[in-house]
């Protein structure tokens, strides 16, 4: 089936959705694969470099469209300047698109999309399990927009990130806080602190505490009982109680940061607005606020969404392209969702493709099947996080066994005992020196074996073996008689028992020889 | 003279304990066989030079045919078939035991008279009991453990009731042997005893599935112990006795041990069989996600931390040097590469790491399932080769399942975890393993050591 990457058309869209790596991976699918001539130019994959990875280049963009079997976007399909005609009319009955779609704020774009009896799959719409995480373009695009909010923060921002002490003076670090700590929130960061700065993260949902100090960052704790996770991994919108507590905080850390980089999105709702016109006001001049959420309406009560604004001499980035930004990047990482879902798609690797809506990724992802409009889709079976379910009963009857244990020793002692007597009270002398031995070489036997490093169970065993062949002394004393049965018998038991001595002592020494540091 | 002897068996003790106290470590091990070895050596010199004994042709020829013998098999044996070397090993000391029982009975030099006499009857009888059930128990065992037998427990329908009835006819047999007043006058008792002890030994091994198998060899290297130690009151020896008690309560131990890392008693697993547990299990459903091993090549170069898993089936596979190799090529690349080893892996206590040490793997990064199981959620890769049971999730989380509480090597909590097996076939418990369904595993079937072969070829 023939692939076609379109140029995005969308003003300062530099992404692309393939790149000759990913291209080549394509057609080793068995796929054939056709891209817009410029397609990659701003992303800085050139024609050329496309070519030499087995794809073709078609300059005409109508003819590219009707051609393709499936076509692949970044942006969900809109007019088109230069051929003054939308894209979606571009496409026709049988083809399938892969793009973002965003259904929900689409709705107009989903009927026109149906009416032309083709099958959409949107990568914003991949459900959020675990087997789909290398199809989920929203985290690829979160993190390199986690990346780049930092870089244009550190752009705007007068100062080092890293505290230095130099000839010329001591520089203290940079002081960032990160909202919201999703993918885009972490990979922030994972940014922030490889330039050096300390940072400090907050989030509603505890559970996430982990994961941020696991990229070197402080987790601030609120003092508050309250759990927002949402289902599939996030956030839901709080009480106000905890709004209240939360600004605080917000307003404590406004004082003392220099970067604050917000990331909180509530899904189907507006952005919540977490920093206020006053909190920015605290804010040290030439201080930067990075609002990931300014397409969303921003997190924060100043952002003009799309640009830098300053206020108080606090600079206020509001882009909402930060991944298209990092066109090479995102669109590397974009292109290798997509190869991924394609080879979900095409399971015989065949170059063909099958839409499965029985299979619960492709249900999720496909928003219109054969001009059927599918979304939303049922709720999927798992949420990526699943919950431990508690088992109660379990600690009681460890309890329960472990008073049965001691009821059971006490009453091994006092038969053991009774036993003791009774024996004692029958046996000869010699035999109750014999026994006292017995039960002393067990002691020591359980006092030396306990120490034994579990490693060396085996050579263990084997050793014990050997020892155990000393049962040929019972035999070397009984061989000597005039009696030929007892020779015999005796003979035999002093070969089995050389065997062992002899094979139990060997082959230790050999199996201890290979344990070496 | 007897002093010399007496002395003898004293320092022989000594050695001996102080030759199993060495096994604590690696490092004092080797020396601690030797020690072992010249014990043994003092002890069976002291005897033969002692009066008692004259025999001394048959005595040389035995011992250097056995001896040679033993040799031979130390020196050819391979690392994988130790499980069936010392369950081979176990039968010979319980044969020998009930030849010299016999031997010792036969023997009239030992007139006694009253309580004596009966005691020394008890210990002939006992210490023939023991030996004979540790024989028969011990070859079924290496026949199981070779592949000779069926490795499925054979559960016949009244099997608990045979044991008992067996049992029952042993003490009755004991009561007229030991009861009847003449001296060496009625054998029959005797030996229909140890016929019947060799079919208890038979029946109790047979009834033992194969995943059990290292607690059958321990308690065989047990009783082989008491066996001893029996030997060692019927021959008033308290050398015998000596060694017996310490072989018989290290076995005892590591039985125990094996008991505990299963999560089940010691009286369930001799009485055989799975499955006593009452409920419905859950059933699992899922698709287990098959990956290359040029993708897991992939991973593993990608991976910072990788733990390896190594089960059974990286012993049927001889696996062991390959293994190796792969785990020192992802060393010298600077990636941390660890072993967790599970206690009951393998088919006898510490079987992983003897076939480990055999690939010259080093043992500090050779960790116990208590030492790294909190590791995994900080793993990148953790690659189970041939094990099914000691990685399965439902022993935590399945309160229905057969090896519920078993303790178990989280492996499922790694960034991803790749399995290697056969073929979709259940383990040994015949449980079915969530682990292979589980959203960050993926398998690569086939076998052990080809697979990886062709990951290690993969690996830049």
């Amino acid at each position: 089936m023939k692939i076609a990457v379109p140029r995005e058309v969308h003003p300062s869209e530099y992404r692309v959705a393939t790149t000759p790596d990913v291209a080549r991976k394509l057609i080793d699918l068995g796929f054939e694969v056709i891209v817009e001539s410029n397609a990659g130019l701003a992303a800085s994959f050139s024609d050329a470099s496309f070519e030499t990875a087995g794809a073709k280049i078609e300059p005409d963009t109508a003819a590219l469209w009707r051609d393709a079997d499936i076509v692949l976007k970044v942006r969900p399909p809109e007019h088109h300047p230069t051929l003054n005609q939308h894209e979606a009319d571009l496409l026709h009955a049988g083809q399938t698109l892969i793009s973002f779609i965003w259904p929900a704020q689409n709705p107009a774009l989903m009927d026109q999309l149906a009416t032309k009896k083709v099958t959409v799959l949107a990568m914003d719409s991949v459900p959020r399990v675990s087997r789909a995480q290398k199809l989920d373009a929203l985290s690829s695009m979160a993190n390199v927009g986690g990346y780049r909010a930092v870089i244009e923060a550190a752009n705007h921002f007068g100062r080092f990130f890293t505290g230095q002490i130099t000839a010329a003076g001591k520089v203290p670090p940079a002081k960032v806080l990160v909202i919201g700590a999703g993918v885009a929130g972490l990979s922030a960061i994972g940014t922030a602190v490889s330039l050096g700065a300390i940072v400090r993260a907050f989030d509603t949902r505890p559970e996430v505490h982990e994961q941020v100090e696991s990229m070197g960052a402080q987790f601030l704790d609120l003092d508050f009982e309250e759990d927002g996770d949402g289902a599939g991994g996030y956030a839901k919108e709080m009480s106000p109680a905890f709004i209240a507590a939360e600004m605080s905080l917000f307003r404590a850390q406004a004082a003392d940061v220099d970067i604050i980089i917000t990331t909180a999105l509530i899904p189907g709702k507006p952005a919540p607005k977490l920093i206020l016109a006053d909190m920015v006001e605290i804010m040290r001049d030439g201080s930067v606020i990075v609002d990931m959420a300014a397409e969303q309406g921003g997190n924060c009560e100043l952002t003009e969404p799309g640009t830098v604004a300053t206020h108080h001499g606090v600079t206020i980035i509001g882009y909402t392209d930060l991944p298209s930004r990092l066109a090479a990047q995102s669109s590397q990482l974009y292109g290798t969702n997509l190869r991924f879902v394609l080879t979900e798609l095409c399971p015989q690797k065949d170059g063909v493709i099958v839409v499965d809506m029985d299979d619960e990724v492709i249900r999720g992802t496909t928003v219109i099947n054969n001009g059927d409009i599918t979304w939303p889709p049922p709720a999927p079976k798992l949420s990526s996080l699943p919950k431990p379910t508690v088992t109660a009963p379990l600690p009681a009857k460890k309890e329960k066994t472990h008073n049965d244990g001691a009821r059971s020793s006490l009453a091994i002692l006092i038969v053991g005992g009774f036993a003791l007597w009774g024996l004692g009270a029958v046996a000869p002398a010699a035999f109750m020196s014999h026994f006292t031995v017995f039960v002393l070489a067990c002691f020591v036997g359980y006092q030396v074996i306990w120490k034994v490093t579990p490693a060396l169970h085996t050579p263990l065993m084997s050793v014990t073996n050997a020892i155990s062949g000393i049962i040929v002394l019972g035999a070397v004393l009984q061989v000597s008689t005039s009696s030929f049965v007892i020779t015999l018998l005796a003979g035999i038991a002093i070969l089995i028992a050389s065997v062992n001595v002899v094979g139990g002592f060997l082959v230790t020494q050999r199996m201890l020889r290979m344990f070496q540091k | 003279m007897s002093g010399i002897l007496a002395a003898a068996y004293i320092a022989a003790s000594v050695l001996f304990i102080l030759s199993l106290g060495g096994l604590s470590n690696p490092e004092t091990a080797r020396r601690g066989n030797v020690y072992g070895g010249i014990g043994l050596i003092i002890a069976v010199v002291a005897t033969i030079l002692s009066d008692q004994v004259t025999a001394y042709v048959v005595l040389i020829i035995a011992m250097l045919v056995g001896g040679t013998a033993g040799a031979f098999v130390a020196a050819r044996v391979q690392m994988t078939e130790m499980p069936e070397l010392v369950a081979i090993l176990h039968s010979f000391v319980g044969l020998a035991a009930v030849l010299i029982g016999f031997a010792t009975y036969l023997d009239p030099a030992h007139a006694l008279f009253g309580i004596e006499k009966s005691i020394h009857e008890v210990e002939i009888f006992i210490g023939i009991l023991i030996g004979a059930v540790t024989f028969t128990g011990s070859v079924i065992a290496f026949g199981k453990l070779r592949g000779m037998i069926d490795g499925k427990p054979l559960l016949l329908p009244a099997r608990h009731l045979i044991n008992l009835a067996i049992a029952l006819a042993c003490v009755w047999l004991g009561s007229i042997f030991v009861g009847n007043p003449a001296t060496g006058g009625v054998v029959w008792p005797l030996i229909l005893m140890t016929v019947l002890a060799f079919a208890f030994g038979v029946h109790m091994v047979m009834a033992i599935g194969g995943a059990d198998m290292p607690v059958v060899v321990s308690m065989l290297n047990s009783y082989s112990g008491w066996a001893a130690a029996a030997t060692g009151f019927m021959l008033s020896n308290d050398l015998l006795i000596v060694t017996g008690a310490l072989v018989g309560s290290s076995g005892a131990i590591l039985s125990y041990i094996m008991c505990r890392a299963m999560n089940r008693n010691f009286i369930s697993v001799i009485a055989g069989g799975f499955g006593t547990s009452g409920g419905a299990v859950t059933s699992i459903e899922g698709e287990a996600v098959p990956i290359s091993a040029a993708a897991t090549a992939q991973l593993l170069n990608d991976a910072q931390s990788i733990i390896i898993v190594p089960g059974y089936g990286m012993a049927v596979a001889h696996a062991q040097n390959i293994v190796s190799e792969l785990t020192t090529a992802l060393r010298n690349k600077g990636k941390k590469v660890r072993f967790a080893i599970h206690p009951v892996a393998g088919r006898m206590p510490g079987h992983m790491n003897v076939l480990l040490a055999e690939a010259r793997l080093p043992y500090d990064i050779v960790m116990e399932l208590d030492e790294i199981n909190d590791d995994f959620p900080a793993t990148d890769v953790a690659i189970v080769i041939g094990a099914n049971d000691i990685v399965n999730p439902s022993a935590q989380d399945e309160p229905n399942s057969p090896i519920a509480g078993m303790p178990v090597l989280e492996v499922w909590k790694a960034k991803s975890a790749i399995v290697l097996k056969r073929s979709m076939a259940t383990g040994y418990a015949g449980v079915d393993n969530p682990l292979f369904f589980h959203p960050n595993t993926q398998m690569l079937f086939g076998d052990a050591k080809e697979s990886l072969d062709s990951v290690f070829q993969s690996l830049d």
